[in-house]
């Protein structure tokens, strides 16, 4: 009885500590989750086509958003992926900070798999997403629901992970 | 002397430095006190530990032109943390919300404080 609270007490703290380990702090789960997209505005592009959200409501299917930017290193790594992607479902891009020059640039070397683009300029609409850094992806069913978000480039790790969301749909 | 108050404003403004920029404070003071009252509330989403008002980074100061923009658009301070938490969640707060699920972070110091008087109690009689 004498070392009963402290056996139980060390074996409770390990078992946290272990938890702990395997969560990333930098990574803050998404408070969006299995509600509805959130309202935005982005300004139009001069090259691509544009979108709203009422975009993204009006189609039935799955679709994902993708924050990037052409100035954003961990973006071009995860780029050959969203093509990959691009091949299952429309990907409607926001361009955080981005001039339509610069991304048209890159695109045309590295291939588009972007349906539509919209420009946020002001940070406005990546703050009603939720999304604090660059690259981040939003999976959407097809009633306008964020079913995951992903934080980081897209790797092909985690292309099997969302391909397993989307046979669970 | 001299060099006694260098290295004293040197210590001194170094905690006083705000990353608040200079085209981001209201004209209105009333409403940058609140603004800044607001941005001591918010964590800065990808420093550990650190406020917006006090944080350079991108997002920090987004967040910053966001609040200040929704306070001269007549939002109160409830309204704005309230938006800002149901985007980005708990962790924006600094101070936890008091819900079911949290409860064992509010309560646990308050047991854990009888636990232990009534151990050191106990030891005495």
């Amino acid at each position: 009885m004498k070392y009963f609270f402290l056996v139980i007490s060390l074996a409770l703290l390990s078992f946290f500590f272990y938890k702990g380990l395997e969560k990333d702090p930098s990574i803050i789960p998404s408070n969006l989750i299995k509600k509805e997209i959130p309202d935005f505005k982005l300004n139009e592009t001069k090259l691509f086509p544009f979108f709203e959200k009422s975009d993204l409501l009006e189609s039935k299917d799955l679709k994902m958003v993708n924050f990037f930017a052409s100035w954003c290193p961990p973006c071009k790594i995860e780029h050959p992926n969203l093509i990959k992607l691009s091949e299952k479902f429309p990907i409607y891009g926001i361009a955080k900070k981005d001039s339509d020059n610069r991304i048209y640039n890159w695109l045309k070397k590295s291939g588009n798999p972007f349906k539509a683009i919209g420009l946020d300029n002001d940070g406005s609409a990546s703050i009603n997403w939720g999304v604090y850094g660059l690259p981040e992806t939003f999976l959407i069913s097809g009633d306008g629901k964020i079913l995951y978000k992903h934080v980081g480039p897209i790797t092909k790790k985690d292309l099997s992970k969302i391909f397993k969301i989307l046979a669970r749909e | 002397m001299k060099l006694f108050i260098t290295i004293f404003f040197l210590i001194f403004n170094a905690d006083l430095s705000k990353s608040v920029e200079p085209d981001e404070i209201l004209e209105n003071t009333e409403l940058e006190e609140i603004a800044r009252e607001i941005g001591r509330n918010l964590r800065c989403l990808v420093c550990q530990n650190e406020d917006i008002e006090n944080s350079n980074a991108d997002i920090a100061k987004d967040l910053r032109l966001l609040v200040r923009k929704k306070l001269t658009e007549g939002e109160s301070k409830k309204e704005i943390i309230s938006f800002v938490h149901s985007r980005y969640g708990d962790f924006v707060l600094f101070s936890p919300p008091f819900r079911y699920d949290t409860l064992g972070l509010w309560i646990f110091p308050l047991i854990f404080f009888i636990f232990l008087s009534y151990l050191f109690f106990r030891r005495k009689n």
